[in-house]
């Protein structure tokens, strides 16, 4: 895009913001103005797919989003498990651009100046908005790990916990390894992204040595103390499918590792692995947990659970990974599309000067794979209760799997074909 | 004996008014949290072996979701989702899919 043609844009956008606001405050009006969504995950993708759509083209939507095509951490377990390609899970902006209009910008933001209603982007410009999305998922910090707080030893010990390039590099490794080798797997404490991801990609890798390098260990250095989703389940598949390969070991905290020797230092333990994997602790993706936006535990920004809304900075909407969450609600993929609907929702609500829904409803579900045809799931319904002012879960509903099983295999590639088509399609 | 259904359908449309009146889109926003298996307004990816909601007759996916919902119909998922989700709520998603073109 040239400079010329962002300028203009900006131009519509910001008249039509000032037709929001003078129109804003008679209700129940048509929505307009110009929202910027920062980050093109399940979370930001789904809302400018929304803004756009539920506003019929009233609402002027720009997407910035720092990678050229969207990759999905669901399903990317599988190409770790060398059963998946990269060009399995990886889906372009096109349709957000074409047949939606979103106007895409590949940048990173820097800054977000709520006050005055603008974003800083690192190659330069600001845009201003009359309400902002940051969809930013997670970063990594990396200060609890010091021996992986450098950029060698990040590129040697992988977390591949943001689908991409570590993806393929973690397969890489694994396939590098020797028959009778050690992969080790260190998951941080609760929360993190995606709750049964680690134990998922402990059995896909498993099932990869089983099929090619059938002397090889898979040990799980677990910062819990017991599988965090879906544990019955997993336990069986380990127990059943991979009693000689996997090696469970919860209250296994990562202190520190040598990335020299491929070292994890446990509080009393250490391990030497041929492949060592650590998702390190996470908190919100920088620019949300950077922006002076109010967070709890210092890591998650807190949220109105009717609007998605900041409830330190008026205007900025957050979803996805980014949030605190509410009780028993993941850090999950289909979860940040859920959030993105509800906040698409109340911003059109909001632009158009009436209140959000008193009554919203989300829900989950997660498969995981066990093998790579059998998968497993956990769901559940979350609505908003008055009292506690956060979504609670509904009682009596969700669940986990029976048992595993072939037809859940096929519903998570359903489910994955589906959610991206809601995205981005 | 004959009046008890209607009563309870009237009841059941004084609820969904009122929800309705406190979110006039609580349909389309009910029947978006269908869309990441189902497909954008139940329109599902071809193919991905999973249910078309767009167009269906009302009564045709209400009694599915009764269905699920007391365990008649076998389920791998359906039976846990559909019950967090009210009577009410079900037949606004099963109103808006059914005039989904």
């Amino acid at each position: 895009m040239t400079l010329m043609k962002r300028r203009d844009f900006l131009k519509i956008g910001a008249a039509a913001g000032a037709m929001a606001s003078l129109y804003g405050c008679a209700g129940g009006g048509k929505a307009s103005g110009h929202v910027v969504v920062v980050g093109g995950g399940y979370g930001g993708a789904t809302m400018a797919k929304y803004l756009r759509m539920w506003s019929e083209g009233g609402v002027q939507v720009t997407l910035i989003e720092r990678n050229p095509t969207f990759i999905s951490c669901p399903i990317s377990n599988l190409v770790i498990g060398g059963t998946k390609t990269m060009e399995d899970i990886t889906v372009s902006y096109e349709g957000l651009k074409n047949k939606w209009q979103v106007r895409v910008i590949q940048d990173d933001v820097v800054a977000v100046d709520p006050a005055k209603r603008s974003i800083s982007l690192a190659k330069g410009g600001n845009l201003s908005y009359d309400r902002l999305v940051l969809s930013p998922g997670v970063d990594f910090m990396f200060d609890q790990v010091p021996g992986l707080n450098n950029a060698a030893a990040q590129a040697k010990i992988l977390h591949a916990w943001k689908a991409g390039p570590q993806t393929v590099a973690l397969r890489k490794q694994l396939e590098d390894m020797k028959n009778g080798g050690v992969y080790a797997i260190s998951i941080p404490k609760a929360p993190y992204r995606c709750p049964p991801g680690p134990y998922e990609r402990a059995c896909l890798v498993a099932d990869y040595f089983k099929r090619s390098k059938p002397k090889s260990k898979v040990i799980i250095l677990d910062g819990n103390e017991d599988v965090v989703s879906k544990k019955g389940l997993f336990m069986k598949a380990w127990s059943d499918l991979y009693k000689d390969i996997i090696d469970y070991r919860p209250n296994s905290e990562l202190k520190d590792v040598d990335a020299g020797t491929n070292t994890a230092i446990l509080e009393f333990d250490k391990l030497k692995a041929d492949v060592l994997n650590v998702i390190p602790p996470q908190r919100a993706g920088d620019i949300a947990a950077k922006s002076g936006l109010k967070l709890i535990n210092n890591r998650w920004v807190d949220i109105n659970w009717l609007s998605m809304e900041s409830t330190s900075s008026p205007g900025v909407h957050v979803i996805g990974d980014a949030i605190f969450p509410a009780p028993t609600m993941p850090k999950s993929g289909h979860m940040a599309n859920q959030h993105a609907k509800l906040g698409a929702a109340a911003i059109l609500n909001m632009l158009a000067g009436s209140p959000p829904s008193p009554t919203p409803l989300v829900m989950n579900t997660c498969y995981s794979y066990v093998d790579v045809k059998q998968a497993i799931h956990v769901a559940s319904v979350h609505t908003y209760d008055e009292a506690t002012k956060t979504m609670q879960p509904v009682k009596g509903a969700g669940g986990v799997s029976a048992a595993r099983n072939e037809i859940e295999g096929k519903a998570a590639m359903g489910w994955a074909k589906n959610i991206w088509a809601d995205m981005l399609a | 004996m004959k009046l008890l259904p209607t009563v309870a359908a009237l009841g059941l449309l004084a609820a969904t008014s009122l929800a309705q009146a406190a979110d006039p889109n609580l349909a389309r926003n009910l029947a978006a949290t269908c869309a990441n298996c189902h497909g954008t307004n139940g329109k599902a990816v071809p193919g991905a072996g999973m249910d078309e909601l767009a167009g269906t007759d009302k009564a045709k996916t209400l009694q599915k979701l009764a269905e699920f919902k007391s365990g008649a119909k076998p389920a791998s998922i359906m039976h846990q989702i559909s019950k967090g989700y009210t009577d009410e709520q079900l037949d606004l998603i099963a109103t808006y899919f059914a005039a989904q073109k």
